[in-house]
């Protein structure tokens, strides 16, 4: 421990917190020197751990100019350090069956590391090269922008992306999340190797970074570990840019894409809500009875089971650092389009003028909260829940908080967020379908 | 390849086609009940969580000519009420419980599951042993299912390029063996099965002795059986199912087949006829499907993705774990300007160099540890742990194989990958398809 305290001060060593009734080890939260957040929690049953970083460096920080810039920054990282080739990085890890991996979307940056406890070390040492000294060589740089663009002409024959890229891309006007993560086909080429490493400098600092830890290893063992292959990164002031709230259309919208298709891809829905909003927790269960939950959904019950008119139907919101999508999406063979649309208002409309009944409320608790052990049953589940804990900072008493805010949840709570989140007057529609099939009015 | 009922779990497809390394330290107990239901137990404490799993023999496999889709139509039937619980009451009961539940049809199998937290196992066996033994198959709900299927099947093939030339791939490579026929079913026949065929599959498919149930995770053996047996037992056994004795005919020459269609990309799909699990050959052949594509430093990815640039991805994988031999096969996506015979002659210069120069030590090794490392992660699920057990044990090899499965790895050598490299990949065991992305004009690139 005395090295621990000549590096790394623990600033915060605290916070128990126990969701189960289970002897599982509680989790423990320790902001290192340099300004890491290290989240921790023991799991000795196989002799693995991983990890799930998060970087404040997600694509709304990036200029509309340079749409994609985010998303390569974090692609280049595992191609190439100061002191290792592309080849070589994945040479190392392949060869120890461990996994390595950075991407990005739009709120944040992402690394994770998978690996056997016996090659931590290893691990740990290729986690750091390609976090702290990235190469940015330009021909890396060249090879992944035209993966990249492959990529995005790839995805043209997926008509769920491209609904989606439509749906983001009117919804959200000039908010940053109207930019597809991966970039446009004329921004890519626009982006030079001095923004990429502009934007790696301002972000990619430790005292920007939240590193969850989960597996076979202690607080000690693992602070030890990290102040040996991260101590050297320097901690620098990051200031990130304000980003004003998105504005919400009026009136409908629709945006019909014509593409020789059998199905129709239907998105529907308007900008919901972001994750810290206090009505998150009742939105959860409205959303569960709405089109979130499984099989037992109004609009599976409707849709699938009783008009057999779709394979899958799903309402859902997207809570973000920002508003995200509240979005209904479905499939259903072109000429059923109509019909489907006119369904999914239907229930819009419903949940917003009725309370729901009361064995939908508590079927609808008790799966939200008797499936929680179940997000948390894997080791990797584990750590992605842990950082996104950190990230949104929901505060490590989340696994007590949790079912108590579901279960406070009322139908009176439940009437007035449909009425104030859900809005079937001012929507946008994307439909993806061979039109003349679908025959959708504007 | 197999279909599931809803898409929320598409990590099982990816965790299925990594196909299975072996999963347990742990004890596996093995009960077999009076009317030849097969139970396999594995105790895993480490979560308050359990899954139940209920594998049926039968799959694709089993189809005839003009009613494929049987298998995986049921499987959707299986959710619409028996003589004790209605339509939809199955979904609700476990979802109110805290439970995910769902099923997947593959080509040898049909399997049904729940993830509970521990003290909710009682519901599995209330609600498995009553459909076993009560579904009722309602004229309505089979006619509004179907139409589900249908979208089901527009959904993933029909308006996804890939896929269809996969299904025409397999059309042409099997011409006698039902690995021909899609899982799904082709549309004709989805729409010609009736009421009746369903059923006839269920009674003759859905009985104990052709089922295993597979249960992981936390819960305690010695009061789970005699449960078990109370809830099971009662089911009477059926008249074992005729076993299937189809022999594909050896490959005498290329086959190839091409697919006009709205794609902006063309991509290619190769496929060699190979030995399936229980063949001496397996071990080496898994070994050169890590060699070509596990990981970014896999042959495939160095030298067509990144070195050459051909393609946006390629890959490999071996369909090992089927009942029958299957194919051992290659696909890739092809980059913008680049043709299909560029990629096509690429995969080819790797397959010779697999024949003709052995593989390094280090390669060696390095699919070996990969194989080992994946042994150990798995144990950190106890669903993939049970997928695992549940498939093996379903197309008939018996779980104890996964026991001995990293020694026989450990064992393969540089002249057994040369030696199987040079019988399977041959161009007369070869069969190619091809995507020809047409514009939206309908005129070819």
């Amino acid at each position: 421990m005395k090295q621990i305290r000549v590096f790394f001060i623990l600033i915060v060593l605290l916070l128990l917190s126990f969701y189960s009734a289970n002897a599982e080890e509680a989790v423990k939260r320790v902001v290192l020197k340099n300004g890491i957040v290290l989240l921790l929690q023991e799991r000795h049953s196989i002799p693995t751990v991983v990890f799930s970083i998060k970087i404040k460096a997600g694509s709304i920080y990036e200029p509309d100019e340079l749409a994609g810039l985010a998303n390569l920054t974090a692609d280049i990282l595992t191609e190439g350090t100061k002191n290792r080739t592309a080849k070589q990085i994945s040479e190392e890890i392949d060869f120890v069956g461990g996994k390595i991996g950075t991407s990005a979307n739009a709120d944040y940056a992402e690394a994770s590391l998978s690996i056997l406890k016996k090659d931590i070390n290893l691990g740990l040492d290729l986690l750091s090269d390609i976090l702290m000294n990235p190469a940015f060589d330009e021909k890396e740089i060249e090879r992944e922008r035209s993966q990249t663009l492959a990529g995005i002409l790839n995805e043209k024959d997926d008509p769920g992306a491209i609904a989606s890229k439509a749906f983001s891309k009117i919804l959200y006007l000039k908010h940053p999340y109207w930019r597809p993560v991966d970039g446009l086909e004329d921004t890519l080429p626009k982006i030079k190797k001095d923004d990429i490493v502009n934007f790696y400098k301002k972000y990619y600092k430790p005292n920007n970074t939240i590193m969850a830890v989960v597996g076979d290893i202690t607080l000690e063992e693992a602070v030890l570990l990290i102040e040996k292959h991260f101590g050297k990164w320097e901690k620098s002031k990051v200031s990130l840019p304000k980003i004003p709230s998105p504005v919400k259309l009026t009136n409908k919208n629709v945006e019909l894409i014509d593409k020789d298709l059998t199905q129709a891809t239907i998105h529907l829905g308007h900008i919901g809500i972001s994750r810290k909003n206090p009505d998150f927790y009742t939105l959860i269960v409205m959303n569960y009875i709405l089109g979130g939950g499984g099989f037992s959904s109004r609009l599976v019950e409707d849709i699938r089971d009783n008009q057999g008119l779709a394979y899958s139907v799903h309402s859902g919101f997207d809570a973000r650092l920002y508003e995200g999508p509240f979005k209904v999406t479905m499939q259903t063979k072109n000429e059923n389009a109509n019909k489907a649309i006119n369904a999914i208002l239907k229930h819009i409309e419903d949940i917003r003028a009725n309370p729901v009944k009361d064995n939908e409320l508590n079927d609808a608790k008790s799966y939200i909260v008797g499936s929680f052990p179940l997000r948390l049953d894997t080791n990797s589940k584990m750590a992605g829940l842990l950082s996104l804990i950190e990230f949104y900072d929901l505060g490590l008493n989340y696994f007590t908080e949790y079912p108590k805010k579901i279960n406070a949840v009322t139908k009176e709570d439940i009437l007035k967020a449909a009425k104030k989140y859900l809005d079937p007057k001012n929507y946008l529609l994307v439909v993806v379908a061979k039109q003349k099939e679908a025959g959708i009015a504007k | 390849m197999f279909l599931l009922k809803k898409n929320f779990i598409a990590l099982i497809i990816v965790l299925i086609t990594i196909s299975s390394q072996p999963a347990f330290a742990k004890k596996v107990e093995e009960f077999v009940l009076l009317n030849g239901l097969k139970i396999i137990a594995m105790e895993d404490h480490k979560a308050p969580t359990v899954t139940f799993q209920v594998w049926y023999k039968v799959g694709a496999r089993n189809e005839a000519t003009g009613k494929t889709g049987l298998s995986h139509l049921l499987e959707h039937l299986m959710f619409k009420g028996t003589t004790n619980y209605g339509k939809g009451e199955f979904s609700k009961i476990v979802a109110k419980n805290g439970g995910n539940e769902n099923a997947f049809t593959g080509r040898d199998y049909t399997a049904y599951f729940e993830v509970f937290a521990s003290d909710r196992i009682h519901l599995s066996l209330e609600l498995e042993s009553d459909r076993m033994a009560n579904l009722l198959i309602d004229e309505k709900e089979f006619q509004l299912e179907r139409n589900v299927v249908k979208e089901e099947r527009r959904l993933r093939t029909e308006d996804e390029p890939t896929s269809l030339v996969e299904e025409e791939l397999y059309a042409i490579a099997f011409k006698v063996h039902p690995y021909h026929s899609p899982i799904i079913g082709w549309m004709s026949d989805i729409d010609s099965i009736t009421r009746n065929d369903l059923y006839s599959h269920y009674k003759k498919y859905y009985i104990p002795n052709n089922a295993t149930i597979v249960v992981v995770g936390d819960f305690d053996t010695s009061t789970l059986i005699p449960k078990l047996k109370e809830y099971f037992e009662k089911i009477p056994k059926g008249e074992a199912p005729a076993k299937i004795s189809i022999k594909e005919p050896e490959q005498l020459g290329e086959r190839r087949v091409t697919l006009h269609k709205e794609a902006q990309l063309p991509f290619v799909f190769i496929g060699y006829h190979a030995p399936n699990i229980g063949s001496k050959d397996e071990f080496a052949l898994e070994v050169i499907s890590n060699i070509l594509s596990s990981g970014k430093s896999s042959r495939l990815y160095q030298d067509i993705v990144y070195e050459k640039q051909l393609a946006l991805y390629a890959g490999g994988n071996y369909e090992r774990i089927s009942a029958d031999p299957s194919l051992f096969y290659f696909y890739g996506g092809l980059k913008p300007g680049k043709t299909t015979k560029e990629l096509e002659d690429a995969l080819y210069a790797e397959i010779e160099r697999l024949k003709a120069e052995p593989v390094s030590d280090r390669e060696l090794q390095k699919a070996k540890n990969q194989v080992e490392a994946s042994f150990i992660f798995a144990q950190d699920s106890i669903f993939y742990q049970a997928m695992q057990i549940g498939q093996i044990e379903t197309i008939g090899v018996g779980y104890k194989y996964l026991d001995t499965y990293p020694d026989n790895i450990r064992r393969v050598t540089k002249d057994d990958i040369m030696r199987v490299a040079k019988a399977y990949f041959t161009e007369k065991n070869r069969t190619v398809g091809i995507l020809i992305p047409v514009k939206p004009n309908g005129k070819g690139q």
